[in-house]
Formats: C-alpha cells, structure tokens, sequence
C-alpha cells in the first residue's frame, strides 16, 4: 500500500515563483522516507500541500489512496505533522497545546488525555506538562510539536527539520525514538539538513532541487552511486616529510591531520602500505563527510 | 460525541480560557470605559438635558452602552484572537486538521460572543448603580444582543482573517465601528435629527441593534423592532457566508 502518492505536483506562488515543477513521488507504508535539497528546493511547500498549509496549482496527492481534491478530511486524519518553525501559542501548558489538537481531529477528551500522557512522557515532557511552551527550551518545544503530531495517532508522520537547532545528545534521542515510531508500522517522512540524520534513519531517499524530483531511490542503490570518498587520517607522531602519495589524491592539512580521496576501484589497504613504507603511523581515520553528504553535494551541483 | 462537536468544544473552550486569562486587557478596560461614559455622560452632562421617550437620559443611554460594549468586544476578541493565531502560526493547528471550517468560524465566534455577552452582561450590572432600568421584554433584549453579538463577532473574524500586521486589527474599530456605533443611537433619538440625517442615519446598521436592544428595556423606539431583527438575521447570513468563502479559498491563512 502506498502512504504517499505525489503525481505531477506544480506549485506556482502569486510572485510567480514556481517553487514545484512536477514533481511525483511514492513512499511505501512503513518506509522512512527522507526528502532532502537546498534550501528553497520545494521540500517546505510540498509538505505544505500535503498538509492543506500551501495550495497547489496542479497535479494530484493521495494519502493512504485518499485523494485530498476528494476527502482531504479523511486523508488529513492520517496525517501527523511536525513543522519547521514552532507553531504553537506560546502562552498555553504543554498538556493543552497536544490535547487540543487531538480535539481538533475529534478526539474526545478522555482519550485526548490519554494519547498526549503517552507521548509526552514517551518524549519527556510529562514533568513540563503544566509548563506554558514559552519557558521550554528549544529542544522541548521540538519534542513538544512532535508529540502534538502524533497525538491523533497518525498512521503518516512528516517532519519538516524536525532536529534543526537541536544540540547532539538530544538529537540522538530523537532519531532512537523515530526509529521506535518506524519500526512500530508508522510511515515517516522526514525532511533535514543532516544528512548523517537521512544516512542513519532513511531507507528510502528523495532529492529534490529547483522544483524537480532529482532522485528517488532506495538509500543502499544512491550510495552505490558515491564514485569517491574522502577520509581524515590522523598520524601518530608530526608529518615532517611526505613522498607523494600517487595515485591518490592527497594533501597535509596540519601537523598531524591529512585528507587523501579514494576513488571506487581503489583501496584502503593500499593507502596504508604507501604510508607504512614512509613509517607514517596512523592514530584514527574517518569520513570528512557522511557519504550521502558527499553525494547529495555532487547531485545538487549538476 | 460528534467530531465537529469535540473539535468546536475544544476551539471554544481555548478560546474562552483567552479571555479570562487575560482578564486585564479583554475585562477591565471595557468595564472602566462604560463607568466613566456614565458618569460624564450620564451623570454630568445627562442630568442637564431634558428626557427622551418618557426616561430620564441615563436611562435612555443604558442599553446604548450595553450594546456599544457587546459590539466593541465581540469584534476585538474576534478579531484579536484570529490575528494572533495567525501571528503566532498556530492556526496551522486548526488547518491541518480535518475540523471543517465552519467549524472554525463558529468556534472563533464563539470566543468573541462569550466576550461580548460577558462584557455586556458587566455593563448591564453597572447601570444598576446609575438608573433602574426597567425591563419590557426580556425575549428582545437576549435575542438583540446574542444575534448583535453574532454579527460582529464574524465581522472581526473578517477582519483576522485579511489582517497582516497588528495595525490591520484597529484600523477597523477606530475608523469605522467606533463612530457607526456613536452616530448610531447610543447618546440620542434618531428622532430628534433632521429628516435628511433620520435618513442617512437608518443606513448605520447599528441604529438597528441599538434601537431593537432598548425597545427590549425601555418598550421606546425609532424603527420597527422586528425590522432590526430581520437585518441582523441577514447580516449574520451574509457575513457568515463570506467567512466561509474566505476560508474555503485560503485568503490569509494559506499560500
């Protein structure tokens, strides 16, 4: 079954700016799709014609087979969204801002009660509960729009930069609990700036760029399409004379620190024996950037 | 329970909770007006003048400013509220749920009647301690005031709506409520003007409202009660539809 299908999407503002050129898209349930680009690419303004947010000027969406030009009621129904920029009264508890939103989609208050306990105390806010959303730091307030987004239960969840601002140690949290929330049937759709975010949760990958659709596919076949890699090597003791490191692409960054690229044919082992043969010990090794980050930058700039 | 009923509960109930909340900007203000339009208007300057219908001009000028208070506050709490949620971005709650939006006019409104029978309500309490004010019919004083409470609670929902920044939300009440509700009533008969302004007045919709709330108190009026009612059930009708039509087509609240 699909959870999403975009068919042929335009969106063209009244400034006459066309932020979607046709774009179409299908995520599978139970996928966690990331639909990543540059800033301005169309990610916002596609998440916000699936949300009723934005207004499309053609093309068709359906949600779990639900066509919102038909039932945009129902289809909302199984939608749950988290946004970009906080959208809530900053002047309201914590516990009222999720509540009230599941009253918004029916939900009576018994039950409203139960479904906001269960995803506040699930993301950590249930001692903030009393708390108005203006004194809650900006990692609560995220935490807060995400468990306001599944308070309905939604079988989709989008989240638009959902760790944008988040500091590292929070922002791992909430990729275990996403990950939870996948693994428990629900489809995600997530939109970030991390590509290490996208690397590590999605399993389905979607670029898009300018108003296209420049790729769709699953993440395992588009880092088949990483044709290099660069990595960090840190020496053990200062590099004070280098031979060249051909045919490697190579250079010293500092005393201790040196960049050399891989191309796919090559090997790793074959780097460490020409440093070997020069006594170079080396302390660690990693990626200069996480893979993907290196291929979006590589498809983006075509 | 219904859906739409769970959803427009809970739109009421945030919505009142508001006003109470800030208790000092949407209750007080109101009350320290209408104390002092009394004291000037009726107490100072009123015990000067001679009556009007058979009452005294406090009397007179009682249900004017019950009904300058319902209209004022109505509108501001409507369209306040909307604007704010607008502002603060958190009508994105309401849009990307299914409530439908008549739903959330209605919800809105309610806000903005809650505020307004309140505030009136208050005001009616006050004029105690300044005139006693009789009572001719108790069915035309609920239904003017609930039906005016009505109308200008989706006249300010109107206003959120096309409202971009905070000046947007007082030009309205400024230029063209504020003096339609002084020219319409509240401090004299429209009687008592000359028949070219008795007639340019009866276009000012709320000579209707004021009329058909005191002709409730008093049993005096200048235009046929029941003729104020039937603008007020148009006037709900038509602004009620263009709410609709507003929201339905995005104006304000969607790109």
């Amino acid at each position: 079954m699909l959870a999403l299908e975009i068919d042929n999407l335009y969106k063209r503002y009244d400034g006459g700016v066309e932020a979607l050129q046709g774009i179409s898209l299908e995520v599978k349930e139970g996928e966690f799709f990331g639909l990543l680009g540059p800033n301005g690419a169309g990610k916002t303004t596609t998440i916000g014609i699936i949300t009723s947010l934005v207004t499309k000027s053609g093309g068709t969406v359906k949600i779990f087979g639900i066509d919102i030009d038909k039932d945009f009621p129902a289809a909302k129904r199984m939608i749950g969204v988290v946004p970009q920029e906080y959208n809530f009264s900053i002047f309201e508890k914590v516990e009222d801002i999720v509540c009230q939103q599941a009253g918004y989609y029916g939900i009576p208050k018994q039950q409203a009660r139960e479904n906001a306990e269960k995803y506040l105390r699930q993301l950590g806010l249930w001692d903030k509960r009393h708390a108005a959303a203006q004194t809650l730091s900006g990692g609560m307030k995220r935490r807060l729009m995400i468990a306001r987004g599944l308070v309905h239960e939604p079988r989709l969840l989008i989240l638009d930069e959902p760790t944008a601002g988040v500091d590292v140690e929070l922002r791992r949290g909430m990729w275990e609990f996403l990950a939870k929330l996948n693994a428990s049937g629900i489809t995600i759709i997530l939109t970030t700036h991390y590509l290490e975010e996208a690397e590590l949760l999605c399993n389905q990958i979607g670029i898009i760029s300018g108003g296209k659709l420049i790729e769709n596919t699953s993440k395992r076949s588009l880092l088949r399409k990483l044709d290099k890699e660069t990595f960090i090597f840190n020496t053990k003791e200062p590099i004070t004379h280098i031979q060249s490191l051909q045919p490697f692409d190579w250079r010293v960054v500092d005393d201790t620190t040196m960049e050399i690229t891989l191309s796919k044919e090559e090997s790793l082992n074959h780097v460490f024996t020409l440093l070997d043969n020069q006594n170079i010990v080396i302390e660690s090794m990693r990626n200069k950037t996480n893979r993907l980050e290196e291929l979006f930058l590589e498809m983006v700039e075509k | 329970m219904n859906r739409n009923l769970t959803s427009f509960t809970c739109i009421a109930r945030k919505e009142t909770t508001r006003i109470f909340r800030i208790w000092v900007q949407t209750l007080v203000p109101p009350i320290i007006t209408m104390i002092l339009y009394f004291i000037i208007f009726g107490r100072m300057i009123g015990s000067q003048l001679q009556d009007i219908g058979g009452y005294d001009y406090m009397a007179y000028i009682a249900p004017g400013l019950i009904m300058m208070s319902i209209i004022t506050n109505s509108y501001t709490n409507t369209v306040s509220s909307f604007f704010s949620a607008k502002f603060q971005r958190n009508i994105e709650e309401l849009l990307v749920s299914p409530t439908p939006n008549w739903i959330i006019i209605l919800g809105y409104v309610s806000g903005g009647m809650v505020r307004g029978l309140f505030v009136g309500l208050l005001v009616s309490i006050i004029s105690f301690l300044f005139t006693r004010l009789p009572l001719f019919h108790l069915g035309y004083v609920v239904i003017f005031a609930v039906l005016t409470s009505f109308v200008f609670s989706l006249a300010g929902m109107i206003n959120g709506i096309f409202a971009r920044k905070f000046d947007d939300v007082s030009i309205i009440p400024t230029f063209v409520i504020t003096p339609l509700t002084y020219l319409g009533g509240v401090f004299y008969s429209i009687s008592l003007l000359p028949e070219f302004w008795q007639t340019l007045s009866r276009a000012n919709p709320i000579i209707y409202m004021v009329d058909g709330f005191r002709y409730g108190f008093l049993g005096i009026s200048d235009i046929n009660a029941l003729t104020g009612l039937a603008m007020l059930l148009l006037f709900s009708i038509i602004l009620f539809s263009i709410n609709l039509l507003l929201l339905r087509n995005g104006v304000g609240v969607r790109t």
